[in-house]
């Protein structure tokens, strides 16, 4: 995303930004910094209709700079689109105040941005993060199984399941291993296919000098035979870009087929020395540790809104390793008080407390899994016990030894 | 019936075409031989004795008529005297020729006309013999007497007149020698036509020289005219057998339509007949064309309108035939347009073919109805069918929505009961990877016999052709070319065996810790678990913490409660009678603490490799220590578990496959309650598709039915395999099991549970899920809620969570599932809701 313009006053937060979003991962940016009462103005096309003297309606497509205050949002997450839905603010010619437009936002196409309630701490780092010139990593990844493959496009922001293979694949019976084999032969081709059209090599060598790694990762063998597979088929079919391509291909374990564990795949040492340390593997490295200290129980991770809110409070989540995680989806609440509270909870860790803040993107696998823990954790300074209100019950320790289990 | 006279018309006209060739080529010497055997004289000497006893004294008959008529009633004296009667009673004697002939024709002058045809005829001195031999002559008056074929026979009548003279004696002969012998009225067929002789006729003179042709087509005219009334000679006096005469000649002309053509292409020129009579002799050959490919010409072509020109038929004709209006009727239906073949059939007239719905109508209905069920009746043949009888089949060819398989409608419990069968048993093998599960299975099977001595001796071949000779028993389980090359197993192996007490299937699990999910789907299948320790020194150390353990707790959390414990590899040991307490009191404590029942744990030590007190007591001397029971044993005494045999049916799905080109989709699964039977109609969830069951097998045998407790392979039908998923549930579709998309369950936790995502497994089901909420801890022993809403739920607590599901999976209450994150098993749980 690039910034054009930006007038916006460091006290109060009043002011706009013109912003022209480069690529899909621009429209993420802005579909977390634009938020409801934003006015936001861009080049839209409407349809306006006209009725002239004699009564005779006549409509016309016409295109036209329109500003609307922004009511809602929605984001496409598969095509990167964004469509912002709003009431016009400023009257022109053709359209009066207070008529609806849906504005979509494109590539390539400037749009304005003014905040409602001026720009907070938290939108001003996401407009510095969004307009990072630095070059950004992705990675395309092949969760797989026997018979299953996630196909998924990890970026700086997000991780993108592009498609889903699923072929099937006759398990091993007496007598009938051909069907296994073949099915299986049959699933590599679907995969490798599938995962060709979307890489777009052909187009992407042209373009681009940086070939995108690609990592396979499965339980057991199945990455290996896949990779195998790929090696033989470019050799077979002389596919010079896939061969080209074979040299920035990783294999990696990961513990299932699904999505879910490519967090697990890029957190261990050895991806994370061959990937540049992309801010997903950083956050994914602080899930991990927040996660190793649930285990231990000592009182020094806390989730949830009101736990996490309570042990700011108290002073615990500051210099020294105190950490607050937070997942971007909050900032996009609907309500602007929901909003409202969450930014002071990030700008009191982060100014008067001092401890670190972390808005993890909830389109990661990190942040699917802080979304899991009610959107918010921290990692405290100091064990804090009995953040949640329910402390009525003591642990009943007995238990009867041999007896049948409930379960 | 109708059939019946075809054939008998076929023979007659074989009779005929004979007689015909000879007639033909003959000609000149016909007149010397009457071919009449002394038998046949001395019949008809007798019967022209008897018909002039019964004939009235006042009809004058000459004893030739009274020959002829017997020769063409075959010798059947009452109808000659009736047929004599009708012909000469009303006798108006002709002064000049007492030839029946004659008196034939002056009673059918009316007829001859009307056929347009008016030759002068000579007062012939016909024979006898002529009449008889003459094979076209006598059939050519009946013909006449028919009356409903006069205006047809006329245009033919041209034509083999036409043809006739174009043999070399008729050529040669002069005009009154021609038609010396020709009567004046009913002139013989071959006598009339040459009149209408037509311009393209003459058109084929480059073909005229072929008299051959022309002599094989007229030929083939006569042979049909006389095959047609030869057929009518048997006839009866009846009604019914006229009109079925009527009907046979019709098809006559039904196989050949060529006679119609030209006889419509001759109606114009009928009239002017008179005007040309030198052309009368002119030798017209007919273009060779149409005769020749006369087969060609299908009755299928489109129906030619004729006028109807023909006069008024003669008393007689109407007398013989039924009144003038039958009798156009039937012409109707003979001349104004092609026949239909078959139309001669009895049936045919009254016949409605097109009442009911058509064959194809009755098919194509069938056939989107039953949607892919075929009919078992075959559409019937409307041709051949009568209108009552088409009607009703046609009724009766409804196709039922039954499908394709009959059920047999089994009361399959009571079959079960009854059947008496042995006791059936599947366990699973359990254990750390390479511990010898898959070795001491491959023993066992060895030792049982079920593999032979030569399957194994290949093995082994190919186990040391690469250097792992180690593991050839292992491959009898191991068969794909990953797993052996690899030497681990990676899918569940099953195979069966039996013992003279029950029937065994092995259901041989992987240990490696990233097939677990493999394994589940196995231990989901199982009654009991045998779960394999090697007693190598540090092996059975590093299983323990390894997938000896979680194995363990797996079974156990999906409900299996006895389990035996192969304590492996004594003989790396040496049979070592510490190492087996050793081990056996470290895993009595752990499996206890996992709350197995002591008394549901059996140990034995054995050696898979070698086989020793697999399936023989060890013979090695530094066992002689042991004295219990062997591994065969041990699996013999196991009580198997009780069937839900009564309840409704569930089946997980734990392969789709192809099982060979007849059964383009089959499953196979362990029944987990319930019964099914050939025909059965199933539905798979969570797609909601129905199938058919089309066979069942168990252990490789087909049976007709299955009960819980057992694993079949089902060949079904009426489904896409899209619709088939591993881990999918096949159920009764009066009782579908209910998606859900979250479920609240209890859980054993293994690992620290957390509100995080899991993968949710259910035998070979593994889905998406994350906990959402942990609603509570509970007490291990009375389930009474600890505390509410944990932070956190610790090992080996006891909790309930709210787990929420990507898709929505069929799940019901009372299952078991098996929770796990990033590889390890978090928890087991049981669904309450």
């Amino acid at each position: 995303m690039r910034l054009l313009k930006s007038q916006i006053d460091q006290k109060n937060g009043s002011g706009f930004a013109t912003l022209l979003p480069e690529e899909p991962e621009d429209m993420w940016h802005a579909y977390n910094l634009i938020q409801p009462t934003d006015l936001l103005r861009a080049r839209a096309i409407r349809r306006v209709s006209k009725t002239s003297d004699s009564g005779s309606v006549a409509s016309q497509r016409i295109a036209l700079d329109l500003t609307i205050a922004v009511t809602s949002t929605d984001f496409d997450i598969g095509s990167g689109q964004l469509h912002v839905a709003g009431r016009v603010a400023s009257e022109n010619e053709w359209v009066k105040l207070g008529s609806h437009h849906t504005l979509d936002l494109e590539l390539n196409r400037k749009f304005t941005l003014e905040k409602g309630d001026g720009w907070d701490s938290v939108a001003l780092e996401m407009l510095r993060e969004a307009c990072e010139t630095e070059r950004r990593a992705e990675l395309w990844a092949v969760v797989m199984g026997e018979g299953i493959a996630n196909i998924c496009l990890i970026t700086e922001h997000q991780t993108i399941l592009r498609q889903r293979v699923e072929v099937p694949v006759p398990r091993k019976r007496k007598g009938g291993i051909d069907g296994h084999d073949k099915g299986m032969e049959k699933f590599f081709s679907t995969t490798l296919s599938t995962l060709l059209r979307h890489l777009d090599l052909s187009n992407k060598g042209i373009n681009q000098d940086k070939t995108v790694p690609l990592l396979l990762a499965s339980p057991g063998f199945v990455a290996q035979s896949f990779l195998a597979y790929i090696k033989d088929e470019a050799t077979r079919a002389t596919n010079k870009p896939l061969l080209a391509l074979i040299p920035s291909i990783l294999v990696a374990h990961s513990s299932g087929p699904h999505v879910h564990t490519l967090s697990e795949v890029l957190a261990s040492p050895a991806i994370t020395a061959k990937l540049s340390d992309t801010k997903y593997a950083r956050e994914t490295a602080l899930m991990d540790k927040f996660m190793t200290l649930m285990r231990q129980d000592d009182g020094r991770a806390w989730y949830g809104p009101k736990e996490v809110e309570k042990a700011v409070e108290k002073g615990a989540v500051g210099r020294g390793g105190g950490v607050l995680m937070i997942s971007n989806a909050l900032f996009r609440a609907q309500n602007v008080a929901e909003r409202k509270r969450w930014v002071t909870l990030v700008d009191r860790v982060r100014e008067v407390e001092g401890g670190e803040v972390r808005v993890l993107s909830s389109l990661h696998e990190s942040g699917k899994r802080l979304e899991g823990l009610g959107n918010v954790a921290a990692i405290l300074t100091f064990p804090l016990e009995d953040l949640d209100e329910e402390e009525d019950e003591v642990e009943n320790g007995a238990e009867g030894d041999g007896e049948e289990m409930v379960i | 019936m109708p059939p019946k006279s075809g054939h008998q018309r076929a023979k007659n006209v074989d009779y005929e075409e004979e007689d015909v060739y000879s007639d033909e080529y003959d000609e000149g010497e016909e007149q010397g031989g009457d071919g009449m055997t002394d038998e046949d004289r001395e019949q008809m000497r007798i019967g022209t004795i008897n018909v002039r006893e019964a004939l009235d004294p006042s009809v004058k008959v000459t004893d030739a008529q009274i020959q002829e008529a017997l020769w063409h009633y075959y010798y059947d004296v009452g109808k000659s005297v009736s047929y004599l009667k009708n012909k000469f009673a009303p006798s108006q004697p002709k002064p000049e020729s007492q030839s029946k002939k004659q008196k034939a024709a002056s009673r059918f002058d009316q007829a001859a006309n009307a056929a347009g045809t008016k030759v002068p005829t000579t007062p012939g001195k016909q024979t006898l013999k002529q009449a008889q031999k003459s094979t076209c002559n006598a059939p050519s008056l009946r013909e006449m007497v028919g009356a409903p074929r006069q205006s047809m026979s006329a245009s033919s009548i041209r034509l083999r007149a036409l043809h006739t003279p174009c043999s070399a004696d008729y050529m040669s002969a002069k005009a009154t020698t021609f038609f010396w012998d020709t009567p004046w009225g009913n002139v013989p067929r071959h006598r009339l036509g040459p009149i209408t002789v037509e311009p393209r006729y003459l058109g084929g003179g480059l073909l005229g020289g072929s008299s051959k042709l022309a002599a094989l087509a007229a030929k083939r005219k006569q042979k049909q005219e006389e095959a047609a009334s030869a057929a009518k000679a048997g006839d009866t006096k009846a009604e019914t057998d006229k009109a079925v005469a009527l009907l046979d000649k019709l098809s006559v002309k039904g196989k050949d339509p060529t006679p119609f053509i030209r006889g419509g292409v001759c109606e114009p020129q009928r009239r002017p007949v008179q005007r040309y009579p030198a052309r009368k002799r002119s030798p017209s050959p007919p273009p060779a064309e149409p005769e020749v490919e006369e087969a060609s010409l299908e009755p299928a072509q489109p129906a030619i309108e004729f006028l109807d020109l023909r006069a008024k038929p003669s008393m007689f004709a109407s007398t013989l035939c039924g009144t003038e209006d039958q009798v156009r009727k039937r012409q109707k239906l003979e001349v104004s347009s092609f026949p239909l073949p078959y139309t001669t059939f009895q049936g045919y007239s009254e016949a409605k073919p097109f009442a009911g719905p058509s064959p194809d109508d009755i098919v194509l209905r069938a056939q989107a109805r039953g949607a892919g069920h075929g009919t078992k009746a075959k559409p019937a043949h409307h041709k051949k069918a009568t209108g009552e009888k088409l009607a009703d089949s046609v009724e009766k060819l409804t196709v039922e929505e039954t499908p394709k398989v009959k059920s047999k409608n089994l009361n399959v419990v009571e079959e079960f009961e009854k059947s008496g069968m042995k006791r059936m048993a599947n366990f699973v093998v359990i254990g750390h990877v390479d511990h010898g599960k898959s070795t001491l299975m491959g023993r066992l099977l060895y030792d049982l016999k079920v593999i032979d001595q030569r399957s194994v001796d290949k093995l082994r071949k190919e186990a040391e052709t690469i250097g792992k000779s180690s593991f050839a028993l292992a491959w009898v389980m191991d068969q794909t070319s990953e797993e052996r090359s690899r030497g681990v197993t990676v899918d569940i192996a099953t195979n069966h065996f039996e013992t003279e007490k029950t029937r065994f299937t092995i259901l041989d699990a992987p240990g490696h810790k990233d097939f677990i999910p493999n394994m589940i789907a196995g231990a989901s299948q199982a009654d009991f678990a045998v779960l394999v320790i090697d007693a190598g020194t540090n092996s059975f150390e590093s299983g323990l913490k390894g997938q000896t353990k979680e194995h363990a707790l797996l079974v156990r959390s999906m409900g299996v409660q006895r389990l035996i414990v192969a304590v492996n590899k004594m003989d790396t040991v040496s049979w070592s009678q510490e190492r087996f307490e050793e081990i056996s009191q470290q895993m009595a404590a752990f499996l206890t603490a996992a709350s197995f029942s002591a008394k549901s744990i059996t140990f034995i030590p054995c050696a898979g490799l070698t086989g020793e007190n697999v399936t023989r007591k060890a013979a090695d001397p530094q066992a002689d220590w042991y004295t219990g029971e062997t591994l065969i044993e041990a699996l013999d005494s196991s009580e198997p578990a009780k069937r839900n045999v009564s309840k409704p049916l569930r089946l997980t799905i734990s392969d789709v496959f192809r099982g060979g080109i007849t059964n383009p989709i089959s499953i196979s699964g362990r029944i987990d309650a319930g019964s099914l039977q050939v025909g059965d109609t199933i539905l798979a969830m969570p797609s909601a598709e129905p199938a058919t069951i089309k066979a069942i097998e168990v252990e490789n045998e087909p049976v007709d039915w299955a009960v819980a407790g057992q694993i079949p392979v089902l060949h079904l039908a009426d489904i896409d395999p899209v619709h088939l998923r591993l881990g999918d549930i096949v159920c009764d579709p009066k009782n579908p099991v209910k998606l859900v998309g979250e479920f609240t369950c209890k859980i054993l936790a293994f690992e620290h549970v957390l509100p995080m995502a899991v993968d949710v497994f259910r035998g070979r089901l593994q889905a998406e899920g994350k906990v959402t909420r942990l609603v509570a801890t509970l007490n291990k022993a009375s389930g009474e809620v600890v505390k509410k809403h944990p932070r956190i739920v610790k090992p080996a607590e006891v909790a309930r969570v709210v787990v929420q599901l990507e898709r929505e999976l069929p799940l019901e209450a009372g299952t078991r599932v098996v929770l796990r994150e990033g590889g390890n098993t978090v928890a087991a749980g049981l669904l309450e809701s």
